[in-house]
């Protein structure tokens, strides 16, 4: 494959698509499929033949829209008009009204603050463009940087320009992607080489940006991990999804299968040395898979816990060979990285994050779904311009970013911009992106207790203050809820607390108290209004 | 020991010691008779870090190093005890007293344990967390030993010895979290094990009175560890 045959197949996807006057795009990620997206599209594509379109109307499905609240969701173009909450006994309606006025009482305005706030990278193909069709990927530019880094780049070239990109890794702690690339890229490789880890087991409660990601623009990780494969000098990857997600399994198979025809995988790609496999690794349901070290040993076949760290993946990873894992959502910032060049991807976001980041929108909030916006944005104008604010006129009480491992971040912090360090300083994470609004009907107790048993049922049991620290939180906010809290149980939370953070093996045990260390910050009232009063 | 291993300098606790540049923290402070308490750890079996207790402050790193897993560098400076090692160090051990019934009084172990002498040791007089006591089964199918999970804190060192040592894998871990347990094959009564050699060894590394040898009545159960150190030398495949 060269860029001459790249625009080739591109000039002809775009000839065939150019041959229709009227282009009907269906939602068909998880989210619109759930609300029978598919059965809209079928009776769309029944419709079409029916009023005799068929060779002037296109129908595709695509991926993640974003508002997954309003789904199905079905746009067309060249009008550009966006249709909420389609049945499948609007179909006629809808294909009756094409080059004619739009059908206004389905019409979702693209107008909104939930469509004009936003700032796509990840997400740019999202919605637009057929998910299961390599061709079109191909047409809106994609493989093209994957064709320049490896006909016009050197490996260390590719990773200067990450590093200068500042881009940092978007599974929820932060590390410079470009540090981590230039450190795999110096170890030295195992008998059987060096690896690549796609880590797509995305484990928090109420996040799902991994998955939209791949459901809708598979071959964007395929071409980042390609990239980074080519980067750091690795032959062989693995994209480690959990077996939860069937569709992003099916399209990402179907992906690596398109891509490895095309000679974009494998062998010689595009005519040089290089070469690359990718396998996929299904997650049997182990929320501590998402960690780096257990996420290897699950792939190696072993249970999936932990293990001290150093020596670092990077030096010491799969079957001991130097490894390379980022997020999902990293690999997706690659190839528009290398496309538009690593300055003006610094350009987006704030001194120290850059770029933008996708969260999982949900909770008490009128928009939810999957939004992409750029760091440095307020917590206030993701909840009440794009998320459209609470419904039913309830007051905002408290919002959670970074799932299990995160905090609840209270209304006068809501002007604190969204970035690493301050939602650190916050007592919460950016995590991998699940952000759940609440409004004055939730219980901060509940809640803390809510993450604590999701995460004493998680742990892995290896280490002693996780498995069973985390159990004896789990008791104590219990009791605290069921009306028989102490006075004295609240220190002894803050104690374990304190010990579960500083002791535990890995991050899952590390940053477990954070739910209950930010509500007991932001909350305490609320405890101690639960707790038995003392006389 | 390889020729071209070479040799360190370090501070633990303030004193200047050396050290080859493979050997962990815990083994170079137990050449200097610093003490440094262990549950999961043993001479002759792969160190994994679980117990936490080993735990120690390295000046410059804000995080916690298990010493039975960190390699000693250059000019590092350890510190094996302060007040707040201590105190974690204090509740790690009420943990895992709270997780399941260890009523030493009726224990096979008793004045055995290793649980036990380090809660003496690091001056535990009372739990102050709640008690968890789960209800677990007590497997006794096997001729000469038996298992009891309500007394055992998943130190792994029989699933480890049973691997590496023995060959057998016959024990292994199940389950998640508070819930996990060690297993026999593939959770079946031990009685029925085809994999079990029935050589004893994991009884032997077992800390506590979770594994023990029938016909042993409350406090009878001392354990018997010497084959270890000396199996280790023998295979030579164990620098330490």
């Amino acid at each position: 494959m060269t860029t001459d045959e790249l625009q080739q197949i591109s000039t002809i996807e775009q000839e065939t698509q150019g041959q229709y006057q009227h282009h009907v795009c269906v939602c068909v990620a998880a989210g619109c499929l759930s609300s029978q997206a598919d059965v809209v599209q079928e009776s769309l594509a029944k419709e079409i033949e029916r009023q005799g379109m068929g060779d002037k109307c296109h129908i595709k499905g695509v991926g993640c829209m974003g508002l997954c609240s309003r789904g199905p969701l079905v746009s067309v173009d060249p009008e550009g008009v966006l249709y909420q909450n389609v049945k499948p006994s609007d179909s006629a309606e809808i294909i009756e009204s094409l080059g004619k006025e739009k059908v206004s009482r389905l019409e979702c305005s693209t107008e909104i603050p939930f469509f004009q706030h936003q700032k796509k990278i990840v997400l740019e193909n999202s919605g637009l463009i057929d998910p299961n069709r390599i061709e079109e990927y191909i047409a809106v530019g994609g493989y093209g940087s994957l064709v320049t880094c490896l006909t016009e780049m050197t490996p260390s070239e590719v990773i200067d320009e990450i590093i200068k990109s500042g881009l940092r890794g978007r599974g929820g702690a932060g590390y410079p992607t470009g540090l981590k690339w230039s450190m795999v890229a110096k170890s030295r490789p195992g008998h059987n080489g060096k690896y690549i880890v796609c880590n797509a087991d995305e484990g928090d409660p109420g996040a799902f940006m991994d998955r939209s990601v791949l459901e809708s623009d598979p071959h964007r990780i395929i071409e980042g991990m390609t990239i980074a494969a080519y980067a750091v000098g690795a032959t062989n990857g693995y994209i480690y999804v959990r077996a939860e997600y069937p569709l992003a399994i099916k399209r990402l198979r179907n992906a690596i299968r398109q891509a490895s025809r095309l000679g974009l995988l494998g062998n010689e790609i595009c005519g040089t040395p290089h070469r690359f496999n990718i396998e996929l690794r299904l997650g049997a349901g182990a929320f501590v898979c998402g960690e780096e070290t257990a996420l290897l040993a699950s792939i190696e076949g072993k249970r999936g816990t932990p293990r001290p760290r150093p020596p670092f993946p990077a030096e010491s990873g799969l079957w001991e060979a130097p490894t390379l894992i980022n997020n999902v959502e990293t690999f997706a910032n690659i190839a528009t990285v290398i496309r538009n060049g690593s300055s003006w991807f610094s350009a987006i976001g704030t001194e120290k994050s850059k770029g933008t980041k996708v969260f999982a929108l949900a909770g008490r909030v009128e928009n939810t779904g999957l939004i992409e916006v750029p760091m440095g944005i307020t917590l206030r104008e993701i909840i009440f311009e794009i998320g459209g604010g609470i419904p039913g006129g309830a007051r905002f009480k408290a919002v959670q970013t970074g799932g299990p491992s995160g905090g609840c971040i209270p209304e006068n912090f809501l002007d604190a911009p969204v970035d690493y360090e301050s939602l650190n300083r916050l007592g919460s994470i950016m995590g991998s992106g699940g952000m759940i609004v609440m409004d004055e009907t939730s219980n901060m107790v509940d809640v803390a207790k809510f993450f604590m048993d999701f995460s004493r049922s998680e742990s892995c049991g290896k280490c002693t203050p996780c498995r069973v620290g985390t159990a004896v939180m789990y008791d104590l906010l219990a009791r605290i809820t069921d009306g028989e809290g102490r006075e004295q149980d609240l220190s002894m939370l803050e104690e374990l607390c304190d010990l579960v953070k500083n002791t535990s093996l890995c991050g899952l045990g590390q940053t477990a108290p954070n739910p209950v260390l930010s509500t007991l910050r932001y909350f305490r009232e609320e405890y101690n209004h639960q707790l038995v009063s003392s006389e | 020991m390889s020729p071209n291993v070479r040799v360190k300098t370090l501070k633990i606790d303030g004193k200047d010691v050396s050290a080859r540049e493979d050997q962990t923290i815990l083994s170079v402070a137990r050449e200097n008779d610093i003490f440094i308490p262990t549950l999961c750890q043993m001479d002759g079996l792969t160190s994994v870090g679980a117990c936490r207790l080993c735990l120690v402050e390295i000046k410059g790193s804000a995080k916690l190093q298990a010493a039975c897993v960190t390699e000693v560098q250059e000019g590092m400076e350890v510190v094996t005890d302060s007040e707040r090692l201590h105190s974690y160090r204090k509740m790690l051990i009420e943990l895992l007293f709270v997780a399941r019934n260890h009523i030493c009084s009726v224990c096979v172990s008793n004045g055995h344990c290793e649980l036990q002498s380090l809660a003496q040791r690091l001056g535990i007089t009372h739990i102050h967390f709640p008690f968890r006591y789960p209800k677990l089964a007590v497997d006794l199918s096997h001729d000469r030993f038996g298992m009891d999970n309500n007394r055992c804190i998943r130190c792994g060192r029989c699933v480890r010895v049973c691997d590496e040592i023995e060959g057998a894998h016959t024990w292994d871990l199940m389950g998640r979290g508070d819930a996990s347990q060690i297993v026999c094959d593939l959770n079946q009564p031990w009685g029925s094990s085809e994999t079990c050699t029935s050589c004893g060894k994991c009884v032997h590394v077992c800390p506590t009175g979770a594994l023990f040898e029938k016909g042993k009545s409350s406090s009878e159960m001392s354990k018997r560890q010497e084959f270890l150190p000396y199996l280790t030398l023998m295979r030579g495949d164990h620098n330490e």
